[in-house]
């Protein structure tokens, strides 16, 4: 059956099956693959996409449900060539390593600050709980969240720095 | 809270500064964060088959028969493939995964074969590989293929294991694959003259490294030339190209393995497994080009498991408090088989035992046991973390029995500069290239202990210790660690000056998610004196050098970064050579300057100007058989409620000497990550299998990982006061140290804080129920 939606801004359709799960759809019919599919069960968080400004787990989520509806990708957060406020801040932060969990990270913060821009540290551990990252420890990425407030109308952040290096002399 | 951070130096800076050691932004974040990374599952080829592994469901099984012919009946379905396919097209048998750490020959009759012949030894593994147009009909056809096992009593634990009753592999009298053996010094002579004598028993649980992009592998066939392009490769493309090469029986020259991007190894993935070889082997049989990507249950059962260990451990002290000596015995649950590198969390428990510590008497034997259960391989830290937490645990015991301030203890016994090289106990089966001996580089253990313990307050700290008047316990906790690193024998680079006057710089190296071409960027722009923005970075794959040994051991920095520096002096030397032609001087007098070569009377030309005239390449390579051995401490504030045996982590503090940090922002996210990847390795994770080897841990919602709520606060400071002297950049292997001291570190505060009670804990996970019942059942010896 064929589904119609918007993704990042432009107009798609796809043929699919009736089982077939948005985060296949998006990364086999429409070769989005910026979504990444971690566990295929709700866990990991890894496939977060945004649906009409609510982030959303694509891999629980049947690409026939959102017909009509309006989605970003990781691939549509940032304008042109440049990077978004949210993905500067990751790098700023060192909040990546791997990449694999990044996406979805993106993409659950943008939803977050976007209805909530002055979320405090607790509650962005708490959205970003739903998320699961081997590599960081998830103290960057918090950092980085908390960093990136203030391009959605929030406070500025005046939280430590990033690299804490010892002054140890060398010898 | 100190202040903002200066922004990051980006990687077209052109100071003059160099890039090593200052914090340059990751080169692969502007994909990655722009969802363009490409993984394994990115990849999309025209024709593409898709595979699905039939799997077993029972840990230990006699084959008799597979009827696959109502799956070969449904449409879409290309082959069912199962083990008598592979030994018909084998030369009669079914080729085994060879060992590609420890080599040792006793393991013959314990190696993997890549698909069931006649006899399974755990659940998941695999006995047919349907090809099918979908994923969707391969799944399908899995159902109808009947397959006719019989049954036989699982081997679940490794006391079975080891009674023999039950032997898993024909042709052997025991399930007890090698027993190394650490001696150093006189060991009997030591705990002769002990004036204590501290003996505990440990035990660690089975943990999981799970990366969060499961395995996937991608096989080209390119009928032209009967070839095979592997895509998905990772860690060691090299090892991995030459072991299906020869299972396959065709020659190295007719695959390539390429590397893409890699979510996360932890020493697991981009190991060879069989899926590396059977999903080539299907791409052959068909002559089609085929996709398989692991599901997260198949990823938890088949990627390699690691440290379940249990060791009886005595050692033995001076009344002062000096650690004259340890010995025992540990045993070490392997699963099924050895795999590629099974055996190096056995071998190093017995060597490493000892860690940052001045310890002369050693004599430590290990078992390696083999039991119906997924086959085991490295996990960061392999054999490090569990010796860590075994030897603190007996350290701070041994002070107390003493009536000693184990902080004391510590300080009288760890290695200090004067101590250098510090040889450990020799290791024994050992199979070439490792020796089986090994001594420290650099440093001073005991400095930087100091440097932990002020930093952290702990004089201060000591006095908030015990009941609060929330009802929970504060306690304090330190450790110390070293951390081995850059494995030999070698890595190669080849940097090039390509048509358009750009510097390609091809490495052995791999990425597995941790930076690497930053880091080797950054060595590569010092080296040459060009900014990091005028080379184009490719790294491991096989189709880019001859020879390439990838990332492992935390190796690939201090070995890949080496040999650039080797490429980089003799590519300047060509380049003055080259340029002194057109520049009508001697090469000598010829000046190089960003990417322009420079005479004494003024000409110039720029590396685009040379690069029309002639092209340039060269090979460097850094041999070296020695290890670099970063160090550092920890220490730990806990507040633990022994209502519920919940612990909450209060603060953290960790601290590790890397020699020369390449890119200080990377090692403190390498730290800051591994100390809570380890984090979960105490207190929340396990691979738990029953008594018929089903396991019962299949998804991320009951092997639990730590959340972004579990542990806010952590910090980690890096030193550089150290250089290795064994390599020309003086770095010192480093990512692993943060999760070799996490579980000594915590240990250690938790039962200072319930130390009311007479908690001891020696057994992981401490996750609440398993401490809660640990200290009701201290409180009932206690009354
Ligand atoms: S893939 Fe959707 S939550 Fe893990
Ligand atoms: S960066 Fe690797 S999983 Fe998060």
């Amino acid at each position: 059956m064929k589904v119609r939606f918007t993704v990042n801004d432009k107009p798609v359709s796809a043929e699919v099956e009736p089982r077939t799960t948005l985060s296949l759809c998006l990364r086999d019919h429409l070769r989005l693959t910026g979504t990444h599919v971690g566990c295929e069960h709700g866990v990991c968080g890894a496939c977060t996409v945004i649906i009409d400004g609510e982030a959303v787990r694509s891999c629980l989520t049947l690409a026939v449900q959102v017909e009509g509806r309006s989605i970003t990708t990781v691939e549509g957060l940032a304008h042109g060539e440049d990077l978004s406020p949210l993905q500067a801040s990751f790098r700023r932060h060192n909040a990546l390593q791997c990449g694999f969990c990044t996406p979805g990270m993106l993409t659950t913060a943008h939803a977050l600050l976007t209805e909530e821009p002055h979320a405090d540290e607790a509650r962005v551990r708490e959205v970003l709980s739903g998320n699961l990252c081997r590599c960081t420890g998830y103290i960057p990425i918090v950092h980085a969240v908390l960093d990136a407030r203030v391009a959605y109308g929030g406070p500025a952040w005046t939280g430590e720095a990033h690299a804490h290096h010892g002054d140890g002399e060398q010898r | 809270m100190g202040e903002r951070a200066p922004d990051l130096l980006p990687e077209s800076a052109a100071d003059g500064r160099p890039f090593v050691g200052r914090p340059v932004q990751r080169v692969e974040d502007l994909r990655l964060l722009r969802g363009r990374g490409r993984y394994a599952d990115d990849v999309a080829l025209p024709g593409m088959l898709h595979a699905a592994m039939l799997r077993s469901s029972v840990a230990h099984a006699r084959l008799r028969g597979i009827d696959a012919s109502a799956a070969l009946a449904l449409p879409g379905v290309h082959a069912v493939i199962t083990g008598a396919d592979v030994a018909r097209a084998c030369g009669g048998a079914v080729p085994r995964v060879p060992l590609r750490l420890q080599p040792l020959e006793c393991m013959e009759p314990y190696r993997q074969p890549a698909i069931v012949a006649d006899r399974v030894r755990h659940v998941g593994e695999v006995l047919a590989v349907v090809v099918a147009d979908s994923l969707a009909i391969a799944e399908d056809a899995l159902e109808r293929i009947e397959v006719d096992l019989e049954t036989l009593p699982a081997v679940a634990d490794w006391r079975s294991a080891d009674s023999g009753d039950c032997l898993l592999f024909d042709g052997t009298q025991t399930n007890r694959g090698v027993t190394f053996r650490a001696t150093r010094g006189d060991a009997a002579a030591a705990f002769a003259s002990a004036a204590h004598v501290q003996r505990e028993r440990f035990s660690m649980q089975r943990q999981a490294p799970v990366t969060m992009e499961a395995r996937g592998v991608v096989a080209e066939w390119l009928a032209d030339g009967e070839r095979i392009v592997v895509h998905g490769a990772a860690k060691v493309p090299f090892f991995n190209r030459r072991a299906c090469a020869s299972m396959l029986g065709i020659d190295a020259s007719k695959m390539d393995f390429l590397e893409g991007d890699t979510g996360g190894s932890f020493g697991a993935r981009g190991e060879f497994y069989v899926e590396d070889f059977l999903v080539p082997f299907a791409a052959r049989h068909l002559g089609r080009t085929i996709k398989w990507i692991s599901d997260r249950r198949e990823d938890l059962m088949t990627m390699a498991q690691s440290r379940e260990s249990e060791a009886e451990l005595e050692m033995a002290f001076a009344a002062d408090g000096t650690i004259l000596g340890v010995r025992g015995t540990a045993w070490c649950d392997l699963g099924a088989y050895p795999r590629t590198n099974g055996l190096i969390q056995p071998r190093n428990i017995p060597q490493f035992l000892t860690g940052p510590y001045r310890i002369a008497a050693v004599d430590i034997a290990s078992h390696v046991l083999f039991t119906n259960k997924g086959p085991a391989g490295t996990y960061r830290a392999p054999g490090r973390f569990e010796t860590a937490l075994f030897c603190e645990r007996l350290l701070e015991r041994g002070a107390q029995a003493l009536g000693l301030d184990p902080v004391q203890v510590r300080r009288r016994n760890l290695l200090t500069a004067a101590d250098m090289p510090w040889h450990f106990a020799d290791c024994s089966p050992s199979a070439p290239p490792s020796s089986g001996q090994t001594e420290t580089d650099s440093g001073d253990y005991l400095e930087l202990y100091e440097r932990c313990l002020a930093e952290f307050d702990w004089v201060a700290r000591q006095a908030r210790q015990g009941r609060q008047p929330d009802g929970r316990y504060h306690g304090i906790g330190s450790a110390c660690f070293i951390e081995g690193g850059a494995a030999g024998p070698r890595e190669n680079a080849r940097i090039e000056l390509a048509g358009d006057g750009r510097i390609r710089l091809i490495v052995g190296s791999t990425s597995v998610g941790q930076g690497l071409e930053t880091s080797l960027g950054q060595i590569a722009a010092d080296a040459l004196g060009v900014p990091m923005s005028a080379i184009d970075m490719l790294h491991g794959s096989t189709n880019l050098l001859a020879e390439g040994f990838g990332s492992y051991h935390s190796r690939s920095t201090v070995m890949g970064g080496s040999a650039i520096v080797d490429a980089a002096g003799k590519f300047k030397a060509a380049l003055r050579e080259l340029a002194a032609t057109y520049l009508e001087c001697l090469p000598e007098q010829v000046e190089l300057a960003g990417t322009e070569a420079r005479s004494p009377r003024g000409r110039a030309m720029s590396f685009a100007e040379l690069a029309r005239h002639e092209s340039i390449g060269v090979d460097g390579s850094f041999a070296n058989h020695h290890h670099t051995y970063a160090y550092g401490a920890a220490c730990a504030h806990v507040a633990v409620d022994p209502r519920t045996g919940h612990v909450e982590l209060l603060d953290y503090l960790v601290v590790e000497d890397v020699g020369r940090a390449i890119n200080p922002l990377l090692v403190h996210g390498q730290l800051i990550g591994g100390t809570v990847q380890g984090m979960g390795g105490v207190c929340l994770e396990q691979m738990v299998y029953d008594g018929d080897g089903q396991m019962l841990t299949g998804t991320l919602a009951d092997y639990l990982l730590p959340t972004s709520t579990d542990y806010p606060r952590i910090r980690g400071l890096t030193f550089e006061a150290y250089p290795s002297p064994i390599n020309p950049i003086g770095a010192k292997g480093a990512g692993e140290g943060g999760t070799i001291v996490v579980g000594a570190v915590m240990v250690n505060a938790i039962a200072a804080a319930l130390r009311e009670f007479g908690v001891n804990p020696v057994s992981l996970p401490l996750s609440p129920s398993r401490l809660w019942e640990t200290i009701e059942a201290a409180r009932s010896t206690v009354k």
